[in-house]
């Protein structure tokens, strides 16, 4: 009977799938090799999308991690020890990221995570590693309550002592696009979209909140669902109110098209959203029309900073295949502090199990100088550092337009 | 009105692409009684058959004589895809118990899938893009761009080619199963296999030629969607052949309009949940919802689907 098969097959295909994920995360060590002779080895984690829609940002914190270790190999920061990667993809799937996390936990040798891209896969990766004392260093997690707790607006609360985070919040990063769309760009009305994601949600909610305290009005609130590839219908629904701009909270898979495909509908109109639109994918993928449309980022421009030409100069030499994208300098930053705090518990540490909790307690007295600006933790595991920039696309190229302390 | 009016050409672009690749399931059932399963992955090697075509022949050419080709590469690709399947996976397994081609199918599907997504980036000698991301897909002259304004109902021209496009494969369809010879020979085997043999007609024949036809559809909703969406990747057809599959048992799997009614009604459904349902059960992220809600009442009220299923269920 066909009715029974829909069911049988409906059902079979969703375990296949399931299947399919579950066994896909895959590991690349590569590992540095330089004499490694009497050392004793720690190694740094990588949990990061290397394969999947977002595998762009993912290659670029996996590269930039391997750098700073290389470098501090080639140094020799820490005495006596040799530090090594061992990067897993997490597929950007909160499911898949928990496996990874797991599977770092219990390799003795890991001291340390640098990861993730994003905030839901965090949130399961986050107990994980807590339960271990590995130290979790996020250079994209954007959103609040991975530090402050489910509450954060009202009672902010930390919620794991083993997690902090090199990037600005979305508490921070919403309320600044709103403050650029109204007091900078002159624009009153706006709609809203987003994909349901921690990370895309998080953001409209933040921004929706300042953009109507400033004066400004929502006149339009949607969402649709990251799977999907068309959204005409999305779209049909808020034309008819007149958005002077769309604030789309989300990632470039899927904000670029949206973006494409709402002016191919006749809104031309720009799209503004967070760090997660700022990639050079989202040119490729939103074509010609992507002009105009506008994106907030953590941090000033990487290749602007003074401090970070060091960093891209090193990274352009380190041969790697992928460009070092929006999260390179913030990882190539996490890494850095790890290492730092490294610095204090490897000293006197007979294995890496051992220095993990020490480890965890020297992070938050880690201070120097990054790439991206000073480099310190508050009581929450947050960034001390609130700068962040507006980007907006011209010509096929992201253009910084604006670089800001928020207030 | 302006709404319904914009929401039921959406409807009508996206059901237009589902009716495409559901016309490849019904097909299929209506002669072997197989579910193909992989049919979805028809679809997307289709839309990356055209992609591939257009890097080797024409990179960096939008104009509309490329097109043409541009189909023309992606049914060659998917008409092969399906008719090695047919001939290495399912032929081997006509006679087994239905469970196994059945799964068959899946494990095809997910072969494919995998397949694009780890080689399509290392054919030697192409400089082809990476697959396991998102691609995107030429936008040609005349069939993208600006998009008609009709009163305050945008229509988009990639919409017009999808609708057009499903108008032109029935009108082709029809044509081929009332009035050629291998068409009526298609409709005898439906009917009755055995009896169809002893007439004389060449039963492997028919069935390769089935797979090639909902192949060939298949592939020129490929082409549509890539137009449509910009962009192609190696999951696409995952989605996609579920809610076509979907489509097929709503219209009646078995019987071709039924996929076609079915489809049209499957994506009208899905664009107007969006606009009018409104509150916590309304906009985009329960179109899917109610688009299932609608296949169970219409099975509970007619378990034949909406035109009812043509063949004779015989297992």
């Amino acid at each position: 009977m066909p009715q029974r098969s829909v069911v049988m097959i409906g059902s079979s295909l969703v375990v296949a799938s399931l299947a399919l994920t579950g066994c896909g995360s895959r590991s690349s060590d590569s590992g540095t090799s330089s004499d490694s002779g009497s050392n004793k080895v720690a190694k740094i984690g990588v949990i990061a999308p290397l394969s999947g829609d977002l595998a762009a940002l993912g290659k670029g914190i996996q590269n930039s991690v391997d750098l700073a270790i290389k470098q501090a190999n080639e140094s020799k920061a820490i005495p006596g020890w040799t530090l090594e990667i061992s990067a897993q993809d997490d597929e950007a799937k909160p499911d898949v990221g928990k496996n990874a996390a797991t599977k770092l936990a219990s390799d003795k040798d890991v001291v340390g995570v640098v990861g993730t891209l994003n905030s839901s896969v965090a949130q399961s990766v986050q107990p994980v590693l807590a339960a271990a004392d590995i130290t979790q260093v996020s250079p994209a997690n954007t959103n609040p309550s991975l530090t402050q707790g489910a509450d954060f607006a009202t009672a902010p609360k930390r919620t794991y002592a083993t997690y902090f985070r090199t990037c600005t919040t979305d508490s921070i990063q919403g309320p600044f696009a709103a403050q650029y769309l109204f007091n900078t760009a002159g624009i009153k009305e706006v709609a809203t979209v987003h994909d349901k994601k921690t990370y895309g949600q998080g953001l409209v909610e933040a921004f929706t909140k300042e953009f109507e305290k400033l004066g400004g009005k929502v006149v339009a609130a949607e969402t649709i669902n990251p799977d999907d590839d068309k959204y005409d219908a999305v779209i049909s629904k808020i034309k008819p109110a007149n958005p002077a701009a769309v604030y789309y909270g989300g990632e470039y898979p899927q904000g670029a098209p949206f973006s494409q495909q709402m002016k191919a509908a006749g809104l031309n109109v720009p799209l503004m959203g967070g760090d997660g639109l700022y990639s050079g994918k989202y040119m490729e993928l939103a074509g010609a029309t992507a002009d105009g449309d506008l994106a907030t980022s953590v941090g000033a421009p990487t290749d602007t900073l003074a401090s970070a030409k060091e960093f891209v100069d090193a990274y352009g030499k380190g041969g790697y295949a992928d460009p070092y994208e929006a999260y390179g300098a913030y990882a190539y930053d996490a890494a850095n502090a790890i290492i730092e705090a490294l610095k204090t518990s490897l000293k006197d540490a007979k294995s890496a199990e051992e220095a993990r909790k020490a480890t965890v307690e020297a992070m938050s007295k880690v201070k120097f100088s990054g790439v991206t600006g000073d480099v310190a933790f508050d009581e929450y595991g947050d960034t001390t550092s609130r700068v962040l920039t507006v980007y907006g696309v011209k010509g096929g190229k992201w253009e910084a337009i604006k670089t800001d302390a928020f207030k | 009105m302006d709404a319904f009016a914009q929401q039921l050409v959406n409807g009508l672009t996206l059901g237009s692409l589902y009716a495409l690749i559901a016309v490849g399931y019904t097909v299929v059932y209506g002669i072997v009684q197989l579910i193909n399963f992989a049919h979805g992955e028809v679809f997307m090697i289709g839309a990356f058959g055209a992609l591939s075509t257009w890097l080797v022949l024409f990179k960096g050419q939008t104009g509309l004589w490329v097109l043409p080709i541009m189909i023309i590469g992606a049914i060659i690709a998917s008409v092969v895809t399906a008719v090695l399947m047919e001939r290495i996976a399912y032929r081997p397994l006509r006679n087994a118990p239905r469970l196994a081609p059945l799964i068959t199918a899946i494990g095809i599907s997910v072969f494919l899938q995998e397949f694009v997504r780890l080689f399509y980036g290392r054919v030697p000698f192409l400089d082809f893009p990476d697959a396991k991301q998102k691609v995107p897909f030429p936008q040609i002259d005349v069939v993208t761009g600006k998009a008609f304004e009709i009163g305050n109902v945008t229509i988009q021209r990639s919409a017009v080619f999808t609708v057009g496009a499903l108008i032109m494969c029935a009108a082709a369809l029809w044509y081929f199963v009332n009035r050629t010879k291998m068409g009526r020979g298609m409709q005898a085997v439906s009917q009755d296999p055995d009896t169809a043999r002893l007439m004389g007609i060449n039963v492997d024949r028919v069935i390769v030629v089935a797979f090639a036809i909902g192949a060939a559809l298949a592939a020129i909703a490929g082409v549509a969607q890539g137009l449509q969406v910009t962009n192609i990747n190696f999951k696409m057809g995952f989605l996609a052949g579920l809610k076509a599959f979907t489509a097929a048992v709503l219209g009646g799997i078995g019987n071709v309009w039924g996929a076609v009614v079915g489809g049209v009604t499957l994506g009208i459904v899905e664009a107007m949940a969006v606009q009018f349902i409104p509150g916590t059960f309304g906009g985009s992220p329960w179109k899917d919802v109610w688009a299932f809600a609608l296949l169970i009442i219409v099975l509970v009220f007619r378990p034949q689907g909406l035109l009812g299923a043509k063949v004779v269920d015989r297992a």
